[in-house]
């Protein structure tokens, strides 16, 4: 049977299974799809592999009770079967007082996160892809390392109060890390798409290149405060933590409310309304932009919609649990899927030209976190980091760690950039001034 | 870690939910693992494999999950399947499937990685170079448990957590998340160089953070359990007096009182609302076990992986400043004198303790660093004639039956100090000095020399005395430079084991648990930043 079910072919499932139901509630979230990867190191592939998976999980509710029971057989006999098993857990499990009975119908936006090109992936293809990648290294002599994933999903869920919602999406995310022959000098790009055929590994990969044969020698400076230029890569990460993805994270609202987030008010409350950094950040998600489509709902069925969170500084919504929402008496915003920052025109060239002194800024990496209270996170500079003056790159510079919090950085906010996708969102280039390197590495 | 990640809680790939009781069933007989394994092993020679090994595997998981007086969620998992890995045509192919149980299934799964072998083996240059490994014939090995955590009723951990729950709430915390994670693995390894090893281990880690909130200024400090996870089982939850090191705040060994480090955990949260913030500058630092781990594994351990030195990682968590030409010059002074590491995979309750690897090694136990000098990496069978070995070190681990095996980090320990030395002896010779417990923030560059760490509990020493609780404590250092700045090592009665339950590595990203033991050690003049910000 195939993995990738249509919207039919799934809700007949879910319907089948459905009508087993004997507890108060019943939902059922079914899943599906295939996954593939190519990894290379050293200028040859080191692993392949594709894998696919078909799963039924089946959620069963008495009052305040719930249990879960999963399947990858579906035949009438097994589904009835997984629902049974549910129901007995549920009945077994101890009550959780912040249970929300499951939601009815919905209304959902059309998004669009497929695309065929991606779901045709062939094993042949992603040889190619990587071949692209290594051959122009080989020939300048450079060493390159480089994953590229791919996934065809779809997802449907449904319960016995008559919800109903189905999405299938498709993702690619590529990367390569090149290496000049000494180890002296090292360049990463990174892409993320939902249509495969607006990636092209041979771009990406010359980007690395031209980075690694640049950054060769890095000179030390002193750490302290610097202007820097941030790209996209070194504000939201495809593989690690990132500093705009942290916050983006941080803005629940029951952590605000509970006095223990970035965002909750000294005597209590929350920050929301109160303007926290400088006025040209504005955030939002919106499934349905076409460069970032994310799925149409949440994973407990609630709808994606356009949500502001930041809006010219100003904290406009944060996202609650459906419990904490209905306790506080407003309306239960989802966490959203992906988010939006808005920038300027700028190209990432423009913004060197107009920088009298500065760094720039390829990627971080290893941030973690270091004070939840103002969002003080560590991490290094990786990959390419260059002095600029007088409006060009002078010399590479050898790596540094920074402390600092990207609050305090959206305050220091200098220009924005032209958005690029990254890791499913979109964000602009920053110019930042006094942010704060505070050791050296001598990392390449 | 690896990618650097303690991760966030991850399940095997296809694991599927189950009734807590299905944790309790038995897995298949050993005697129908042989024959299904053979089965694999035989297509695979027949298809044309120089080599092959198989792995069926059995994966459980038991995780509890609460805050204040809910247990917030209760997940049983269990996974099933067989990885085939094979040599053809001089290149590795892998295949695995789910739920394997016919012979037919086998010999499709090993037809499928012989085949991949192939298909790859047009790209590749050098062929592969597996070092010779004799066959033990049946044998077995399970982990020294007394009491299986699977078999204790859910009630009693969920009522555990939430008996600690309250005590923290009772003693100031404001909030409190407390966890238990449970894993036994059942794996069956089978090679053609005749091997077949059953293996049964188990880990364990209870652990939570508690929340203290001052009002009035708004702001919130927590403090995260000083226990350890372990390879060990429910035992490790009932301590004995023998297991406490008692001192500024109690520490735990072989066996955690998980209620009694919750109420010293919630009155430390609500001192360090008015501890003093520390002064940025240069400090001596008395690093107990239960922070040392973290450093030795992300300073140590990682750098000493041999695939990472070649470049194998360069992509993700990196490369190593530890390169084999430091290796070769025999004398490239990774720390002081005092410095002794090791790697060991036969340590008793630790994470990674195995009695053969995921590619049919013994384990055993080797020096990394000797008196302060790089002696050798973590490598396996298809790495170790690049150092000039003839024989793996065993250090070879999938994290799941679906997941292809490579080269994981064995748990490696600082050796206790030769000489008599006791904490209380350690801290009277410090004039300016912070002691810090626990383990918290930490970052390390890709090639694994400059670092930052924080702690749960850092105190400051003065004239050789313990005067008090700092907060806002993070130290920055270099491997090498930090390593070289022991000037003291606890002698054995000190040792104690940490670990990481989740340590990522790879892409797609594997897990892997492994233990860091070392006694209370002493750096001379290490540079501590303030990281309190207003914002």
């Amino acid at each position: 049977m195939t993995t990738l079910l249509t919207e039919a072919e799934a809700k007949r499932i879910i319907d089948k299974v459905l009508s087993f139901s004997k507890a108060d509630e019943l939902s059922v979230n079914m899943s599906g799809g295939r996954r593939g990867n190519i990894r290379y190191a050293r200028n040859a592939v080191s692993t392949s592999g594709e894998s696919t998976n078909l799963s039924l999980a089946v959620t069963a509710a008495f009052g305040k009770k719930t249990g879960t029971a999963t399947i990858n057989e579906f035949d009438d006999a097994s589904l009835e079967k997984t629902v049974r098993r549910a129901e007995e857990v549920a009945r077994l499990a101890p009550e959780n007082p912040e249970y929300m009975p499951m939601l009815g119908p919905q209304q959902y936006l059309k998004t669009n996160p497929y695309a065929q090109s991606t779901a045709d992936i062939t094993p042949d293809f992603r040889a190619q892809a990587t071949f692209d990648s290594i051959d122009p290294c080989r020939k300048k002599n450079l060493t390159a390392a480089g994953y590229m994933e791919d996934a065809t999903r779809f997802n449907a869920i449904g319960n016995t109060k008559g919800l109903s919602a189905y999405n299938r999406d498709t993702s690619v995310e590529f990367s390569v890390t090149v290496r000049t022959a000494d180890g002296m000098g090292s360049g990463y790009a990174t892409r993320d798409v939902t249509d495969v055929s607006k990636l092209n590994t041979k771009d990406a990969t010359e980007i690395a290149m031209q980075k690694a044969q640049a950054s060769s020698s890095a000179r030390a400076l002193e750490p302290g405060k610097y202007t820097v230029i941030l790209e996209p890569a070194a504000l939201v990460a495809n593989v690690d933590a990132s500093l705009m993805a942290a916050m983006f994270r941080s803005m629940d609202a029951r952590s605000a409310d509970e006095g223990r987030s970035f965002l909750s008010k000294k005597g209590g409350g929350t920050r929301l309304g109160e303007k926290l950094f400088d006025e040209r950040v504005t955030i939002y998600s919106d499934p349905t932009n076409p460069e970032v489509p994310g799925g149409a709902f949440s994973g407990d069925g609630r709808p994606q919609e356009k949500v502001t969170w930041i809006e010219k500084g100003v904290v406009k919504n944060m996202p609650y649990s459906r419990y904490w929402a209905e306790k506080k008496g407003v309306h239960a915003t989802p966490p959203g899927g992906n988010f939006i920052m808005e920038g300027g025109t700028q190209s990432l060239a423009d913004m060197i030209k107009s920088t009298e002194k500065g760094i720039l800024v390829t990627r971080f990496w290893y941030i973690r976190p270091v004070d939840p209270q103002t969002l003080l996170y560590t991490g290094l500079t990786r990959d390419g980091t260059f002095y600029i003056e007088n409006g060009q790159i002078k010399f590479p510079v050898k790596n540094f760690r920074f402390n600092e919090s990207p609050v305090i950085m959206l305050n220091n906010l200098e220009a924005l950039g032209k958005p690029v996708r990254m890791g499913g969102n979109l964000v602009p280039p920053m110019k930042i001034r006094d942010f704060t390197f505070t050791s050296l590495s001598d990392a390449v | 870690m690896g990618a650097g990640s303690l991760l966030l809680p991850s399940l095997p790939a296809f694991s599927r939910t189950v009734a807590p009781e299905a944790l309790l069933e038995p897995g298949l007989d050993v005697s129908v693992k042989k024959r299904l394994a053979d089965a694999a092993l035989n297509a695979a020679k027949s298809k044309g494999a120089t080599y092959a090994d198989v792995r069926i595997g059995r994966y459980l998981n038991q995780f509890v999950i609460t805050r204040e007086d809910k247990v917030e969620n209760l997940i049983n998992t269990e996974s099933f399947g067989v990885g085939v890995r094979v040599i053809a045509d001089g290149c590795w192919g892998f295949a695995a499937i789910v739920d394997a149980r016919s012979e037919t299934d086998m010999a499709k799964a090993a037809e499928k990685a012989v085949s991949i072998a192939k298909a790859n083996a047009t790209l590749m240059k050098t062929p592969v170079q597996l070092a010779p490994q004799k066959g033990f014939g049946e044998v077995s090995w399970k982990a020294p448990i007394k009491t299986n955590a699977f078999e204790v009723p859910i009630k009693e951990k969920a009522d555990l957590l939430l008996t600690a729950n309250s005590a923290a709430l009772k003693n100031g915390a404001n909030f409190v998340n407390s966890q238990l994670f449970l894993v036994n693995e059942q794996k069956y390894f089978a090679s053609t160089d005749g091997t077949y090893a059953d293996q049964d281990i188990h880990r364990i880690w209870p652990t939570f953070t508690v929340t203290a909130i001052d009002p009035k200024t708004g702001k919130f400090e927590t403090r995260q359990a000083l226990s350890a996870p372990m390879g060990m089982s429910y035992d490790y939850l009932q301590a004995n007096p023998t297991d406490k090191i008692t001192g500024i705040t109690t520490r735990y060994n072989m066996g955690y009182d998980i209620l009694e480090d919750i109420t010293a955990a919630a009155k430390q949260a609500k001192q360090k609302l008015s501890a003093k913030s520390v002064e940025a500058g240069k400090y001596d630092l008395v690093l107990d076990p239960s922070h040392t781990w973290l450093t030795i594994h992300e300073s140590v351990g990682h750098p000493l992986e041999l695939d990472r030195v070649l470049g194998y990682e360069a992509n993700f968590a990196g490369t190593s400043f530890a390169t084999l030409d430091k290796w070769e010059s025999k004398n490239f002074q990774y720390g002081s004198k005092l410095v002794n590491f090791f790697a060991d995979k036969t340590q008793p309750n630790s994470l990674g303790a195995v009695g053969w690897d995921d590619e049919g090694v013994e384990t055993q136990r080797w020096d990394l660093v000797k008196d302060g000098i790089l002696v050798n990496y973590q490598a396996i069978r298809d790495q170790v004639h690049i150092i000039g070995e003839t024989h793996s070190q065993g250090c070879c681990y999938a994290d799941s039956w679906s997941s292809v095996q490579f080269q994981r980090m064995a748990n490696v320990s600082l050796a206790a100090g030769k000489t008599p030395l006791s904490v209380a002896e350690m801290i009277k010779d410090v004039e300016k000095g912070v002691y810090i417990i626990g383990d918290g923030s930490f970052s390390i560059d890709q090639q694994r020399y400059n670092f930052q760490f924080g702690g749960q509990l850092f105190y400051e020493i003065k004239n050789g005395q313990i005067v008090g609780m700092l907060k806002d404590v993070a130290y920055q250092s270099n491997t090498r430079e930090f390593w070289n700045s022991c000037v003291a090592v606890c002698d054995q009665r000190d040792f104690r084991l940490g670990g990481a339950f989740f340590d990522g590595k790879g892409q797609p990203m594997q897990s892997n648990a492994v233990s860091h033991g070392s006694t209370t050690a002493r750096f001379k003049g290490v540079n501590v930043i303030n990281t309190a910000r207003k914002i």
